[in-house]
């Protein structure tokens, strides 16, 4: 019951860690998304690019993460806001799950389908828009759950930083050897992490192709 | 065997008796295929083809796979391009001018239909009208009148592909394909994936609304059966050459080698089924 009344006590801070948190992963996603999309579609479309691009994303996936926010300290604009470089860092990790599902989605659209659309007309774009994507809808987005679900996580990590989120208590808690602190921190972030799953997971089951 | 002539096309399916004048254009060939070729690396697909499609003819394709027929359907609405020659359809080069023009003007029906999934089944009809920029009621009116055309209840509108039977899909797909009311109609094996029952059925669709709506239709089978029965004219494929090309009573007493193995591979009382394209 101490950790609850610690949680109580310290609400705001709680509270302002987690909103903190949010902003780290939800930036960080929204951005992944931007790049990771169009480079998904790019790769499926041109098979020359698939293994270079896929390649760079597997690399950087198994960086560790306090390796590269370490690499990424020394850069100029970067390092002179935290969260600027572990917005960057998270945006780098959560690519390889997006651009893999994005290709997989667009590759896995039954190809008598496209040609069908192909041959009554349709543009590269109208096929694009009207038919790849609507029905790799739901493959893209499992690609964005899985990207957000490990965010939450890696963001834990960004407190090490100075970046702020939940990591802030993990830290402070594993320096003073209170678990509550510790706590304090994961519980909101397993939380989160859970929300997060669910609802994209939410999405993606309403643009699942019947 | 002359196609530049009007021609009288009789023919009886189910005990009925069908008459139609196929109108053929002297001048122009509906499609022609000027010495094309088509070769992929070093594999010859299709081996200098000449050929000419009448104006509302059903020309058969028949072939086992592998023979170039899928190939030379392609090459028409320029899925496929040839590696030489020049493919004619309304009397000029399909390789000039606009790629989305000429597709539209097409009409195109696969194996299994491909109808978009996640498309109902009156906005799978409605696609090219809608790419037209058709106005919606237009639109609906159309898709209306087709699903009548292809016997199929109007409340089926709402539904999905994966909501309908085989035989409906196929339907839709030819409906899809008749939307915008192309000149011409390119099917590929469309009904090669149907029970029996169903196959019979639609192939006997097929010719009452070939006999109210005379487009020019190229269609790939390797159903010798099918090609008998549908066909005015039977252009026989094997490794990417075009064997023979005869009308469906021709064929069955032909004496050319590649015909006569396939009419004894098909065994007898295929005389019945041979539409009766007399001139």
């Amino acid at each position: 019951m101490s950790l609850l009344r610690f949680l109580i006590q310290n609400h705001t801070q709680v509270l302002q860690l987690t909103l903190e948190h949010l902003w780290l992963v939800g930036i960080s996603t929204i951005f992944a998304m931007l790049i990771g999309i169009p480079l998904g579609i790019v790769i499926a479309h041109r098979a020359r690019w698939n293994k270079p691009v896929l390649a760079t994303a597997n690399i950087i996936q198994t960086i560790p993460a306090l390796a590269l926010f370490g690499f990424l300290l020394p850069v100029p604009w970067l390092g002179a806001r935290s969260d600027r470089l572990a917005i960057l860092a998270l945006i780098l990790y959560a690519l390889l799950p997006i651009i893999r599902n994005t290709y997989a989605g667009i590759h896995g659209v039954d190809a008598a389908v496209i040609e069908a659309g192909r041959g009554m007309g349709m543009t590269e774009s109208q096929l694009l828009y009207q038919v790849e994507l609507p029905l790799a809808a739901s493959v893209i987005l499992s690609g964005v759950r899985i990207a957000a679900v490990i965010s939450v996580g890696l963001a834990t990590i960004a407190a090490a930083i100075g970046a702020g989120g939940l990591g802030e208590f993990i830290f402070r808690g594993l320096a003073m050897v209170d678990d509550r602190v510790i706590l304090a921190g994961a519980i909101p972030a397993a939380i989160l992490a859970l929300l997060a799953d669910f609802t994209v997971g939410w999405a993606e089951r309403r643009l699942r192709p019947r | 065997m002359q196609i530049n002539r009007p021609r009288l096309r009789l023919w009886t399916d189910y005990g009925v008796r069908y008459a139609v004048l196929v109108q053929a254009d002297p001048g122009n060939p509906a499609i022609e295929f000027r010495n094309v070729s088509y070769r992929i690396g070093n594999n010859q697909v299709l081996v200098d083809l000449n050929l000419r499609v009448a104006p509302g003819e059903t020309l058969v394709l028949l072939g086992r796979s592998g023979s170039g027929k899928t190939t030379t359907l392609k090459l028409v609405n320029r899925l496929v391009s040839p590696s030489s020659g020049t493919i004619l359809v309304n009397g000029s080069p399909n390789h000039e001018g606009d790629v989305i023009r000429l597709r539209r003007g097409i009409g195109y029906v696969i194996q299994e239909a491909g109808l978009f999934p996640h498309f109902t089944v009156a906005r799978n009809i409605g696609l090219v009208p809608r790419l037209e920029g058709w106005e919606e009621n237009r639109i609906t009116g159309r898709t209306q009148e087709l699903l009548q055309l292809v016997g199929l209840a109007p409340e089926l509108a709402d539904r999905y592909p994966h909501q309908l039977s085989g035989g409906q899909r196929q339907r839709v797909g030819v409906a899809r394909a008749l939307a915008a009311d192309p000149e011409t109609l390119l099917m590929d094996e469309p009904f090669a994936a149907l029970d029996p029952l169903t196959r019979d059925e639609l192939q006997h669709e097929f010719l009452l609304l070939q006999q109210r709506l005379h487009k020019t239709v190229v269609f790939v089978t390797h159903d010798l059966r099918e090609a008998l029965r549908l066909g005015s004219r039977i252009a026989l494929m094997e490794a990417g050459k075009l064997v023979t090309l005869l009308t469906p009573q021709e064929f069955v007493k032909s004496e050319d080698p590649w015909a006569a193995a396939y009419v004894r591979a098909f065994g007898g009382g295929l005389d019945s089924v041979a539409n009766r394209g007399a001139s």
